[in-house]
């Protein structure tokens, strides 16, 4: 009987998952950012290596050879002295920018996810409140920022902190929504046929299986708190990354300008990569 | 597949001691027989949007301890209902179910249910999946440890413990959840349809895996099913329900002893009573739908 059974689990393929790769990610289908490859040997890594070095490189000879003044477009050589020598003006800048996104996202995401827990359970609730949702994730935020700097002050965190949660907070909860609302009657039958609580039913079956979404929700949430911080210090403060974005292309320093075009890549790739491996370790059950 | 069936065929031959009347074996003590679930004058409606549905209509059955029982009849006769009411999952309309001589209002903690979806949660591997009712219940499981392992040998899933659901065919999802029924030693076993969903030889192979821990634990099994072969090659009796409203319209002894092979139901006197059913459910019915569901017991 067991012979027999792993010679099934061992020569269908699709019951063998350790060959494939493509569902190692349960979020690349969502935010697109990741084919779902994942890097499996050195050779791998190293012609991933070499591609990004030739594409560097190539700009920096493109930039050589057509004679691209600096002030359009620095050689990437430029841009990583500049990030090497201003790092510490731009320091103060970056610890800004990431305290307003801790804390806006922090706030948005929490009042996100226990919005989407509560209301997808009543569903007339769900239906007064999703076109105040929509609302929040299809108006720009940043659109709030002279309002409320004009409000609580241009030198205060407050304005950012409250755009980014709006920004971030509803698309935390309509992914996470998505998620709470994948009710599994068959398993709930399954704990209610333990004597399972309302309590144990939402820790034990409805949480985990909502949970690939929320990690979604938190992923797309923390992006677009980013995007909004950026834009929001561009508008209206005076400090943040955005705040340096405008500061350098008035003084045309397009090294440092591009140089914190650099960093702001860096934090989100890393809010990406976090999350990445949040969705690897908890929901990697999900195709 | 084929393989694997023919492997339990022979598995069971050798029963050293074939058990002709588990009842009576398994409960030495059981001189005064009373019944351990009894169902009285239950009635279910199911009120919808375009007016009331009857399912159940006046209802009464009682079931011995040890007993195999299966509940037959078409789609919608409100087989799956009357078993769901047993369960304490699903309230009656009017009527009651008692279990072990107390009134069912609440899932019983001795009841052990399986479900046409082996409902294995799938953030969980295979061993945590088989601990999720002592998780629920917050109860110890190590006491449980070394009658689950049996289990696990039993249907051939040891080794499998750390495999994820996914990584598992259908008919071993299956047996986990009967695993994980039978883990907690309940007393009385509730089947929904549990292999409705599985191919022909998978089920001929499932339907020995019962027969074979029925023999072995003298469980009370109520297992619902439309497939007429499938409800005589496991039951002590048969009960078939008529079509919604669903009626008690007969109970059939089913005296073949055991062990039963599945070689068995394509023999004559098991096909006489495939026959015979078949003929009282559509008396009951004369419409098409039910010649389908019959068809489906013979080919099955």
């Amino acid at each position: 009987m067991s012979r027999s059974d792993s010679d099934i689990a061992n020569s269908i393929p699709s019951f063998d998952r350790a060959g494939e790769h493509h569902h190692e990610v349960g979020l690349s289908g969502m935010t697109g950012l990741s084919s779902g490859a994942a890097i499996r040997n050195g050779r791998d890594a190293l012609v991933i290596a070499l591609v990004a070095v030739a594409l560097i490189a190539g700009l920096q000879f493109w930039i050589e050879v057509s004679g691209t003044k600096s002030y359009i477009f620095p050689k990437p050589t430029a841009i990583g002295q500049a990030l090497y020598d201003n790092f510490d003006l731009f320091w103060p800048h970056i610890l800004s920018t990431l305290q307003v996104l801790a804390v806006g996202y922090a706030i948005g995401s929490a009042v996100g996810l226990v919005l989407a827990a509560t209301i997808t359970q009543m569903p007339f609730v769900e239906k007064i409140i999703t076109p105040y949702i929509l609302l929040l994730v299809t108006t720009p935020m940043i659109a709030l920022v002279p309002l409320l700097s004009s409000q609580l002050g241009y030198d205060s965190l407050s304005p950012r902190i409250i755009v980014v949660a709006l920004a971030s907070g509803p698309m935390v909860m309509i992914n996470a929504a998505t998620g709470f609302r994948r009710t599994d009657l068959g398993k709930i039958a399954l704990a209610k046929s333990y004597g399972a609580s309302t309590i144990q039913i939402f820790t034990k079956i409805r949480f985990p299986l909502a949970l690939p979404m929320i990690i979604v929700g938190l992923l797309v949430g923390a992006i677009f708190g980013l995007l909004t911080a950026v834009g929001a210090e561009m508008v209206g403060s005076s400090e943040g990354l955005g705040n340096r974005l405008v500061y350098y292309s008035s003084r045309v320093q397009m090294d440092n300008f591009f140089a914190i075009i650099v960093i702001l890549a860096v934090i989100g790739i890393t809010d990406y990569v976090i999350f990445y491996w949040i969705g690897k370790k908890w929901a990697s059950w999900e195709a | 597949m084929c393989l694997n069936f023919h492997n339990w065929c022979i598995l069971l031959q050798p029963i050293t001691n074939p058990i002709q009347n588990p009842r009576s074996y398994f409960m030495p003590d059981s001189g005064t027989q009373r019944p351990l679930v009894t169902i009285d004058h239950a009635t279910k409606v199911y009120k919808t949007g375009s007016g009331a549905v009857h399912a159940l209509e006046d209802l009464s059955l009682s079931i011995d301890q040890g007993e195999f029982t299966c509940i037959l009849g078409p789609s919608g006769c409100g087989k799956s209902t009357l078993l769901w009411a047993m369960s304490g999952l699903h309230p009656l309309t009017s009527g009651a179910i008692t279990l072990g001589g107390s009134p069912v209002t609440a899932p019983p903690r001795q009841l052990g249910m399986i479900f046409q979806d082996a409902n294995l949660l799938p953030w969980k591997n295979l061993w945590e999946n088989i601990l999720f009712p002592f998780e629920i219940r917050k109860q110890d499981s190590e006491p449980f440890h070394d009658r689950i392992r049996k289990l696990l040998d039993l249907t051939g899933l040891t080794g499998f413990e750390t495999k994820m659901p996914r990584e598992l065919s259908g008919g071993m999802q299956q047996r986990a959840s009967i695993v994980r029924c039978l883990g907690f030693d309940p007393d009385v076993i509730l089947m929904d349809e549990p292999f409705g969903a599985l191919d022909a030889f998978t089920r001929d192979e499932m339907n020995l895996l019962i027969q074979k821990i029925w023999m072995d634990t003298g469980k009370t099994i109520i297992f619902v099913t439309h497939n007429v072969t499938e409800a005589i090659f496991l039951a002590d009796r048969v009960v078939v329900l008529s079509p919604r409203p669903g009626r008690l319209s007969h109970i059939f002894p089913i005296d073949i002893p055991r062990p039963r092979t599945i070689d068995q139901t394509f023999e004559r006197p098991f096909i006489e009573q495939v026959l015979e059913i078949k003929a009282t459910i559509e008396r009951g019915h004369p419409a098409e739908p039910v010649a389908t569901s019959a068809q489906e017991g013979v080919t099955a």
